[in-house]
């Protein structure tokens, strides 16, 4: 619905006055001409306005959800935890760049294996007591060492020492050079809390430096927080306060949005789209994420260790038609690499994947095959779709001579008894931020989640040269080649990028929402307003 | 007699929580993973088990638990929150919701079994009858998810959302629970209703009834005076079944209409796989069964003078 047919329902229905109405439509008319396109997400060319409370519908919370920031499940953790009471050392922006947040600035050395991060003068915790070095040592100490059991461990394992440089400056030395290091530390497990005596983070206090405080917690059900009126960044936060109630029932979640009781819901399934499409005070945000969907296939194993049988597969899959009936045509195309389009460096390899029957054959009489049997493992916990789309990809291959053999695997423990064991099954991947930090996790031959168990040496030997490379346009051709190599020999089947779906009432303002974290980068609290 | 009954419960409640303990230490995956998610490497899963104590053999982490359990003490959650702080609070807002549920449902019931045994196969039988046959094949969520369509998308009148909280007023929080509440008075109504009917036309059938009507006592008097006083056991079993369901199966409304109870709690912990959590809600329900079977049966007793004073 376009933003002047908007203001015409609300004119027509007398929520706004005629001269309010022609008012409206002539800056409409009058911004149009300044490519207000260039900004599909603005719900108003207004400036965000002070004041008001919000109320959020999450789908996931759990009463195990505590403070302590080695766990933080999901984005209702995340966005409260994270997202309003801390801060991170750097804040992805919405377009996806990296900013300094509780660091004015921060600058790599020694080939990026020494970075110096400069924290922000006079920032203050919510009781007001200062920002220290020391609470940024601790808040990383939090989560490395032998005991840790924190998620942020395997990130933090390429740190050899954290030190105090003067009153404000914190030095990181790596064990090799990083030039994504900004990155991770924007990770949302990263946050700021504050020091103990003797070691250790106080994180049960529930204090941090973020655009909101505390008031009501109640795990799995709801958590208050208000305005810190002594926020670092200017202006924000623009909510008095606001509160998340978490309703994991898809059904109850749209109820709750559709009757107002919610003014933002995640998860929005695309099937209950069209009911809030028709309504003139909500509106749907599709922000394209890194989450994806693929097929992957053991490298390691017959028949998938020969290239041509992989590409083979690829071609042999109608990703058009998947999106279309599988997804409903919310996504992207997939094209066999994991990088995301909102990625710094994101290249589209060449040429595109497409359902081609006679490519298909060609490559499987390379492989010395006229026809193929393959199990395919799917569950719908691999992904949500997944035996639809599997069962469709079975019709499709089988015209090329591919006979492809569906196992239903049990939803429970697939994540423990299939993905890295099974040699073919259906993943739901959320993606990384960065380039290296995404193919050392999923494509790097030790990686801990490669996956379709790939080793390919050219791959390998750029991932260590691209990591130090400060020189951004080398980087960028680097990582170009590589998404290429993925793409051309990887057992990666890319079937589609998601988008995180969501639904906003006409009430909330917002600017561009990024994409890397749910929730508007986790940041939506302090980005948002109530119009 | 009342003895033997308590003992046995206690040997139900003990079989209970094995099987319980032994189902969930069968499931696929443990809290580690599913709090860690998948991005935690094995050596940080590891240590965290080990925090736990799962790595422990499961029979010894059973008996451990026990010997807390009989000390009143529940342990920890996983997520290290006493599990009584977590049960708690749910438990009283389930408990809060079955007993406004019961004021209006069980009262009405049995006026509606009443009326039905005495209008039997006339029209206002019929359409009773009719009427609770049908609501009993309908699922509950079904049933949830109609009344959130009629009464909160299309009436406005209450709001679709029973998610109370302590901060809100008594009044916001009773608005917010008009609809499970009248959900489930739907769901339980029926049942409780069909039964009391068909305990007093079971009784209608006796010599002494026969002889009320000889003595020329209104239908009304023959069935409040002389049938209702010989049902009153049966009426309690059925009633004490469905009073349990609301405490023990009301897992569906609860997540339906987002209302704070133990149900959720219980789906919560299974997913997390927060086994201290499982087996106290279990317990709970058990001991729920259990205790409110005993009570029916006790009313029997005393309701029924043969049974009172054995010869």
């Amino acid at each position: 619905m376009s933003e002047f047919s908007y203001w015409a329902e609300r004119f027509k229905k007398g929520q706004i006055s005629r001269r309010e109405f022609l008012g409206r439509s002539a800056a409409l008319v009058a911004t149009a001409g300044l490519g207000a396109t260039s900004f599909p997400n603005f719900a108003t060319a207004e400036e965000p306005k002070k004041g008001g409370s919000a109320r959020f519908g999450m789908s996931d919370a759990s009463q195990n959800d505590t403070l302590d920031p080695g766990t933080w499940p999901a984005s209702f953790a995340q966005a409260a935890f994270n997202g309003s009471l801390c801060n991170n050392l750097t804040e992805i922006a919405a377009d996806g760049s990296i900013v300094g947040d509780l660091a004015e600035s921060f600058e790599p050395s020694d080939g990026a294996k020494k970075w110096v991060f400069k924290l922000r003068n006079g920032v203050t915790f919510h009781d007001g007591k200062s920002l220290t070095v020391e609470d940024v040592q601790e808040s990383f100490r939090h989560h490395m060492g032998e005991k840790s059991t924190s998620g942020a461990k395997s990130i933090l394992s390429q740190v050899a020492s954290i030190d105090k440089d003067g009153d404000s400056n914190v030095v990181f030395t790596l064990n090799s050079g990083s030039a994504d290091f900004p990155y991770l530390v924007a990770d949302y497990h990263l946050s700021i809390m504050q020091a103990k005596a003797g070691g250790g983070i106080d994180w049960q206090k529930g204090i941090g430096t973020g655009s909101f405080k505390l008031e009501n917690f109640d795990p799995g059900v709801s958590i208050k927080m208000t305005r810190n009126p002594n926020y670092h960044k200017d202006n924000k936060p623009y909510l008095d306060e606001f509160e998340f109630i978490c309703i994991t029932d898809p059904t109850a979640r749209t109820n709750a949005f559709v009757t107002g009781e919610v003014d933002f819901m995640n998860d929005l399934e695309v099937k209950n789209m069209p009911p809030i499409q028709r309504n003139a005070d909500l509106e749907i945000q599709r922000v394209p994420s890194l989450r994806h969907f693929t097929f992957d296939m053991d490298t390691s194993v017959a028949p998938f260790d020969n290239v041509d049988v992989r590409l083979a597969m690829k071609y042999a899959l109608d990703r058009d038609d998947i999106l279309r009936k599988v997804f409903l045509g919310e996504g992207k195309k997939g094209n066999d690499t994991p990088v995301a389009s909102a990625m710094p460096f994101y290249k589209d390899p060449t040429p595109q994947h497409d359902y081609n029957i006679e490519k298909a054959k060609e490559h499987l009489k390379k492989a010395g095959l006229t026809s193929v049997d393959v199990n395919l493992s799917v569950s719908e916990a691999a992904f949500p779709g997944c035996i639809d789309a599997a069962v469709l990809y079975k019709e499709q291959a089988a015209k090329a001579g591919i006979n492809i053999n569906i196992v239903r695997e049990a939803d429970d423990g697939y994540w423990e008894n299939v993905w890295l064991k099974k040699p073919f099954s259906g993943v739901d991947w959320y993606g990384r931020a960065t380039c290296d930090w995404l193919f050392s996790t999923v494509l790097a031959a030790d990686a801990p989640w490669n996956s379709t168990h790939w080793k390919n040496p050219r791959f390998n030997e750029l991932l260590i040269a691209a990591r130090a490379e400060t020189d951004q346009a080398k980087r960028a051709a680097q990582y170009g080649e590589m998404q290429q190599i993925v793409h051309d020999d990887g057992g990666m089947i890319t079937l589609a990028f998601v988008n995180w779906n969501y639904g906003l009432s006409k009430k909330l303002g917002h600017g561009p929402i990024g994409g890397i974290f749910p929730c508007d980068n986790l940041r939506m609290t302090e980005r948002w307003w109530m119009v | 007699m009342l003895l033997q009954r308590v003992a046995l419960g206690f040997l139900s409640l003990l079989i209970v929580s094995f099987v319980i303990f032994l189902a969930v230490s069968m499931l696929p995956g443990d809290f580690a993973t599913a709090i860690l998610g998948r991005s935690a490497t094995p050596d940080t899963v590891a240590a965290f088990r080990e925090q736990l104590g799962l790595n422990l053999p499961w029979y010894q982490r059973y008996l451990m638990w026990l010997g807390h359990a009989l000390t009143g003490d529940f342990g920890q959650s996983f997520s290290s929150r006493p599990v009584g702080h977590i049960i708690g609070p749910r438990l009283l807002n389930t408990l809060y919701l079955a007993a406004l549920t019961a004021l209006i449902a069980v009262p009405l019931a049995i006026g509606l079994g009443i009326i039905a045994a005495l209008y039997r196969n006339r029209f206002l039988d019929r359409l009773l009858s009719a009427s609770s046959l049908a609501a009993i094949s309908i699922p509950e969520f079904f049933f949830a998810y109609i009344m959130m369509l009629i009464f909160a998308i299309n009436l406005h009148w209450f709001p679709s959302l029973s998610s109370i909280r302590p901060s809100m007023h008594l009044g916001d929080q009773l608005m917010r629970m008009v609809l499970p509440v009248l959900t489930l008075t739907l769901v339980i109504l029926a049942h409780m209703m069909r039964n009391t009917r068909a305990a007093i036309i079971s009784v209608m059938s006796r010599p002494f009834i026969e002889m009320a009507h000889l003595k020329g006592e209104s239908a009304a008097r023959v069935v409040l005076r002389h049938a209702l006083p010989n049902v009153v056991g049966p009426i309690a079993s059925v009633v004490a079944l469905n009073l349990a369901y609301l405490i023990a199966g009301v897992v569906v409304i609860e997540v339906v209409f987002v209302y704070p109870g133990i149900g959720q709690t219980m789906v919560d912990a299974v997913r997390n796989r927060d086994i201290p959590v499982i087996q106290a809600c279990a317990l709970i329900f058990s001991i729920t069964y259990i205790l409110l079977n005993l009570i029916a049966d006790i009313i029997s007793i005393v309701s029924n003078p043969r049974l009172l004073h054995p010869r």
